[in-house]
């Protein structure tokens, strides 16, 4: 079913500016938004090159963000895989529990930048809608957030976030009422509010210029582990790992090893019940092209081209489509996208939640998975075992994109717990490689 | 040599009858593919110049909820995007007005631009409006639409700078789609004052005919689209009258906003 790498690209690939990133990309948008994209995109190109924008934006990251994120590696989770280390980049340390805030800062000071004074989002596990309430207040902005109507019950607790930072969350009731359809009325808002509004899109997919915007913003992340995992280990990983939906924290943590050929990159998309099931979110590996929210890139259509509605335990993961560069990643080979079911992300998020003390988003949970995946891999294949020497163990970097917190409750119903009178732990039979 | 424009054609001979063009929108396959038919031909045989038949979509950016409940309907309903071919051929046999398809573009694209073209072109269809489809990215929609003669109808919106408004005009045949408002299709109270400069922008860069849509829903409003543009675009008052009074429901508006189409001589 797996789509296969199918253009030759000699690279390089970091820093490509878009509209195109080879036949995907673009600006498939109506008229009337081209007017406020060519706004945002020269604000965007002018502000990278100011010194006094870069300053700003490196002392949030430092003094508001919490960055450099630490990597923290996980040995007691990396166990069962000997010869193989994992760390983990917790961008789920940075204020407002994931790596969202990176772009919403960078964005919520271009709009600033643009005299707007109204910001809007669309939000499906909440965190981009968190973060996005949180600039607004900091920068003394309206905020409107979206959210599909079944999202809102998902993740009630960050609908509660948000209002409590100042934000209006409106609950989108039409189509499948998750996060693709919160894309379309944000989009809606914007064509009647562009005067006063930026549309603070949250990930790496919409039209020229926000792909490689966002990218931008999240690059921060890439560029710490790189030198963060030089200084810890004196060498380069042999794979880095992130979970996609949209794909904007695997395309930050990507982008600083995108020229590094022997660093492999690995995205991992939402299976949902197994893609053979056709509830999934798994975009590329569905590997159907096609034109979404302002950009041609893979994403989940019928055969007449109507999106299909994406399933996946994890809200933040639940869209039919991917970032049109990972699209074109895809096509080059240079990064490869495995989807991981529903059940395999709760194993891992369980393992790394008993194993290091530190509980992950249920999105992030699926790069721990694929991770765990990899480490079986190899070891399979004979590049890893028991008696591999110190200097050839094999090292992956997870993007720990954000924290647990919001998913408890999923969580919670999904191991059968939260009942603190239960006789029996659960969890003692669901994953005996844990350590209790 | 430039294809004969079915649209253009339909707006010239309003203009010759001194008449503001009347350009109705209705989606294909709401509430059924026989009635949307029937709708269509009662819009064309009580005073629509133009038809915009609109293909069912999951995701219509720039529409507002009275037109996205009707084609979630139709999708519900089971529309395939080829039974829009023969929603429009069934209209043109009845009716003689234009008739045009309005689709969002990831459609045209599963399909593939030339399949598309050409079973519309062999339908009888004029051509295709497309809101999320700008000039830049059109280049194999540039050359189906030549090859199979059709019209390509882009939008032009208050907002789009003199540059853009240009490249819409050069690139549109038929007629330019005048936004009238920043905002989606839906019924408002007055016609925004925008609308009169986006037709002059259109005109002063070079444009034929420019057809105002958005917010037109009476008599009154389409009198006064006809000061100053060569049609005015109804969609969401039709879908409501079809919602609920049917095919003759429709037919009656049609009839009451025609009257708002005589000009002065």
């Amino acid at each position: 079913m797996s789509s296969q790498p199918s253009i030759e690209f000699e690279g390089p690939f970091q820093g490509q500016s878009g509209p195109y990133f080879g036949r995907f990309g673009g600006q498939w948008m109506p008229e009337s938004l081209m007017g406020a994209l060519q706004q945002v995109t020269e604000t965007y190109e002018a502000a990278r090159e100011d010194p006094d924008f870069v300053e700003e934006l490196r002392g949030l990251y430092r003094d508001y963000v919490n960055r450099p994120s630490l990597l923290t590696e996980a040995p007691r989770f990396a166990a069962d895989s000997p010869g193989v280390r994992v760390f983990l980049k917790r961008e789920d340390l940075n204020h407002t529990g994931s790596h969202k805030i990176n772009n919403v800062i960078g964005q919520a000071l271009l709009a600033r930048r643009m005299g707007k004074t109204r910001l809007i989002a669309e939000t499906g596990a909440g965190q981009h809608g968190v973060a996005t309430a949180t600039a607004a207040a900091l920068f003394g902005m309206e905020c409107t957030v979206y959210m599909g109507e079944e999202d809102t019950r998902r993740q009630a607790l960050n609908v509660a976030r948000m209002q409590m930072l100042g934000a209006e969350v409106i609950p989108v009731t039409v189509g499948a009422r998750t996060l693709k359809d919160a894309i379309n009325e944000a989009l809606r808002d914007w064509v009647a509010s562009v005067d006063t509004t930026h549309y603070l899109l949250g990930t790496v997919t919409g039209p020229h210029p926000f792909p490689a915007m966002v990218r931008w913003f999240h690059s921060v992340i890439g560029e710490e582990a790189r030198q963060q995992v030089l200084e810890q280990t004196g060498r380069l990983p042999a794979a880095v790992a992130a979970c996609v939906g949209g794909g904007s924290n695997a395309m930050g943590l990507f982008h600083g090893f995108m020229d590094d050929p022997e660093v492999e990159l690995y995205g991992f998309e939402a299976g949902g019940d197994g893609v053979e099931t056709g509830r999934h979110a798994a975009s590329i590996t569905l590997g159907r092209t096609g034109v979404l929210h302002g950009a041609r890139t893979y994403l989940m259509q019928d055969e007449d081209g109507q999106t299909i509605d994406s399933h996946s335990i994890s809200a933040g993961l639940d869209y039919p489509a991917v970032g049109p560069e990972h699209a074109f990643l895809h096509d080059t080979g240079r990064a490869t996208y495995e989807p991981v079911t529903d059940a395999e992300c709760m194993d891992a998020l369980l393992r790394l939640t008993r194993t290091e003390g530190i509980m992950p988003a249920i999105e992030s949970a699926h790069a721990l998975a694929g991770a765990l995946r990899l480490a079986r891999r190899w070891a399979d294949d004979g590049l890893v075992g028991q008696d591999t020497p110190e200097g050839q163990e094999r090292i992956i970097i997870v993007s720990l994109s954000g924290r647990g917190d919001k998913d408890v409750a999923t969580a919670a119903a999904w191991f059968g717990l939260g009942e603190a009178e239960e006789e029996k732990d659960p969890l003692e039979e669901m994953d005996p490689g844990v350590e209790q | 040599m430039t294809p004969h424009s079915k649209a253009g054609s339909a707006l010239d001979a309003a203009r010759a009858a001194g008449r503001t063009a009347l350009v109705g929108y209705l989606p294909a396959g709401y509430p059924t593919i026989d009635e949307s038919v029937e709708a269509a031909v009662q819009l064309g045989r009580n005073g629509a110049d133009v038809i915009e038949i609109g293909l069912p979509y999951t995701d219509p950016v720039m529409d507002g909820p009275v037109i996205q409940d009707a084609t979630t309907v139709a999708l519900r309903n089971g529309f395939h995007t080829r039974d829009v071919f023969e929603v429009v051929h069934r209209i043109t046999e009845r009716t003689d007005a234009a008739v045009v398809v309005m689709t969002y573009w990831n459609l045209v694209d599963r399909m593939g631009v030339d399949e598309f073209a050409r079973r519309l072109a062999e339908a009888g269809g004029a051509g295709l409006v497309t809101p999320d489809l700008v000039p830049e990215e059109a280049a194999e929609w540039f050359e189906a639409s030549d090859r199979h003669g059709l019209d390509r109808v882009f939008l032009t919106a208050p907002s789009s700078s003199d540059e853009r408004v240009a490249l819409t005009v050069r690139s549109s045949r038929g007629f330019v789609y005048g936004v009238s408002v920043m905002g989606v299709t839906g019924a408002r109270d007055q016609v925004s004052s925008a609308a009169e400069s986006v037709v002059a922008r259109a005109k002063a860069a070079g444009a034929e005919h420019v057809c105002v849509g958005l917010g037109i829903s009476r008599p009154e409003h389409v009198a006064e689209v006809g000061r100053y543009a060569d049609g005015a675009i109804v969609g969401t008052a039709l879908v409501k009258a079809l919602r609920d009074g049917g095919p003759d429901a429709v037919g009656a508006l049609a009839r009451e906003l025609a009257t708002g189409t005589a000009r002065e001589a």
